[in-house]
């Protein structure tokens, strides 16, 4: 799995055997990946799986405890600042500086970079114009809502055009339309060339965005490919939800169990993987056996990861 | 090397507020006791009570905008704001970013210094070129807390903390660092605890600068000792904001 992935040229990050220690809590165990130039790169797993240290650790701000990372060919314990100022990084949380303006805060921004002045306007209004928050530029950043704060923090993230773009849940926390304006703009800056690598714990995000991504649990990687071949690999092609009146589940399951090829029994509804779904759904109706409700739907990531790990991805 | 654009913040410091009514308050009243008294009135080196007092307000000032400004705004930038942790981000080192804040905690306590300053010049005891050095002095001895405390901020997880800095360490100091008497006055064990804190080399100089009572030796061990303190500041700020930044 991965080979026919394995870049000719060099890939814009390396890692092996990446390790992360805290103290006596071993947050990332040992990982392998790459990701190539362009490419757009996710890491999947629930809340403490070990992808924002993983992402940290690529962002040059948190050093590695044991194996290897290389990132444009440099090692972050020496080139941390070359590497930095080659990538831009959108935090979990949004840390804008809040006595700013919109405007400022890219500008001040830029200079961290010691990029000049005027260059740092000029690329403010262009970038302020692709976040769609120009008529917001002198507005205070405490005001804005959520969804346009990150807006602002992906601009920010783009004031040193870098090649490479991290952003940890890029969209947690959003309203539905926020999410959808902010993956457009994502797939925009893919359409020009920028390497994305995000973590995520949505699969629908990750499956709108990700062309290729691994699935984190526990500090390790249990699965790696593009999120068409996850499924295909790790489930079927439809599932079948089946939902009983609260509390018989666990009896009702027995009578389905031998439907499909396997099944999950989660607190609400029971799962009953098959690449034909409705012709379980109609055997299920077959038997007597009347659902509250009974949905057909293809399979997500989701499935993937429940498959993968025994649990769901949203706790 | 790049120059920090940390001076933005243009809240007006209103720091020179306190001290106007501790002259007031303290120089008025307390000093009308005292300059009755022809004994303690010597004991002060036969100046009035409040050309005593005046000149080490600019060096209490200085240390308490000094210390405020490293304690509350600066686990903002770690740990409620962030702003730390997005330079950390950038191509910045943590040496600069230490570099930018020591630039503003210079500023914002230049202009709480200055306030005061402007109010000396106003008070006839206390008008002199002597307030120059003076303010200049009183700047470094705020710069001398604010490093120390802003390196202690750095490695704080709660802002309950900064109780202890204001209980044990800042009105402590206040009090007994010899800005509202001679620490000749103390008992024996303080008075060598006034002479290894900041703030009583402050308010020798700024004092000394004012009423013209300060060798030249006198002054560069005084500015000695506040450079000393500004030197070991940096050094423990960049240690642990390094360590707080890149965990």
């Amino acid at each position: 799995m991965g080979q026919q992935y394995r870049v000719a040229v060099l890939p814009i990050v390396s890692a092996r055997g990446l390790t992360k220690k805290f103290d006596d809590f071993e947050a990332v165990r040992g990982i392998d990946f790459e990701i190539a130039r362009g490419e757009a790169f996710g890491f999947l797993g629930p809340n403490g799986a070990g992808k924002s240290s993983t992402m940290r650790m690529i962002g040059c701000v948190s050093p590695v405890t044991s194996g290897t990372l290389r990132l444009f060919d440099l090692d972050p314990a020496t080139s941390g600042k070359e590497i930095r100022a080659r990538m831009g990084v959108v935090p979990q949380q949004d840390n804008l500086d809040s006595e700013l303006t919109v405007f400022d805060n890219l500008v001040v921004y830029g200079r961290y970079f010691d990029i000049p002045r005027a260059e740092c306007k000029s690329r403010a209004r262009e970038l302020l114009d692709f976040v769609q928050l120009s008529d917001r530029a002198d507005s205070r950043v405490e005001p804005l809502s959520g969804g346009m704060k990150r807006r602002l923090t992906i601009a920010r993230s783009l004031i040193n055009q870098p090649e490479l773009l991290l952003l940890d849940e890029p969209t947690t926390g959003l309203d539905p339309q926020a999410r959808h304006i902010l993956w457009d703009r994502l797939y925009r800056l893919k359409q020009q060339g920028v390497t994305l690598v995000l973590t995520t714990h949505y699969m629908d995000e990750a499956e709108q965005l990700c062309d290729r991504l691994v699935v984190m649990d526990g500090g390790r990687i249990v699965a790696e490919g593009s999120p068409r071949e996850l499924i295909a690999q790790h489930s079927t092609r439809e599932v079948l939800e089946l939902r009983f009146p609260a509390g018989t589940n666990a009896e009702r399951a027995r009578s389905v169990t031998d439907l499909g090829e396997r099944h999950e029994i989660l607190p609400d509804r029971i799962l009953v993987y098959a690449d034909d779904g409705e012709s379980v759904l109609h055997e299920v109706h077959a038997r007597g056996l009347s659902p509250e409700s009974a949905l057909v739907r293809r399979s997500t990531l989701e499935d993937v990861f429940l498959r993968l790990t025994g649990r769901s991805l949203v706790d | 090397m790049t120059l920090l654009k940390r001076i933005w913040k243009t809240n007006l410091t209103l720091g020179f507020v306190q001290p106007i009514l501790f002259l007031l308050g303290m120089g008025l009243g307390v000093g009308s006791l005292v300059d009755a008294r022809t004994a303690s009135s010597d004991a002060l080196g036969g100046m009035g009570y409040l050309a005593f007092l005046a000149p080490a307000l600019l060096a209490t000032t200085a240390m308490l905008v000094g210390a405020f400004e490293s304690t509350y705004p600066v686990l903002a930038g770690f740990k409620w704001e962030g702003t730390f942790d997005s330079m950390a981000a950038t191509s910045l080192t943590t040496r600069q970013i230490v570099a930018g804040q020591l630039l503003w905690w210079a500023t914002r306590v230049s202009l709480a210094v200055v306030g005061v300053t402007v109010v000396l010049v106003v008070v006839p005891d206390t008008r002199s070129w002597g307030l120059v050095p003076a303010t200049l002095s009183a700047v470094l001895c705020g710069l001398s807390f604010s490093t120390t405390v802003g390196a202690y901020a750095a490695t704080r997880e709660y802002d309950q903390s900064f109780n202890y800095v204001q209980r044990f360490v800042v009105t402590p100091l206040f009090l007994f660092g010899g800005a509202f008497y001679p620490i000749e006055a103390l008992p024996g064990i303080l008075k060598p605890i006034a002479w290894v804190t900041p703030l009583w080399h402050g308010v020798e100089l700024t004092r000394g600068f004012v009423l013209e009572t300060i060798g030249f030796f006198a002054v560069l061990g005084h500015l000695a000792v506040l450079f000393a303190y500004i030197t070991l500041g940096l050094y423990l700020c960049d240690r642990y904001f390094t360590r707080r930044l890149y965990r």
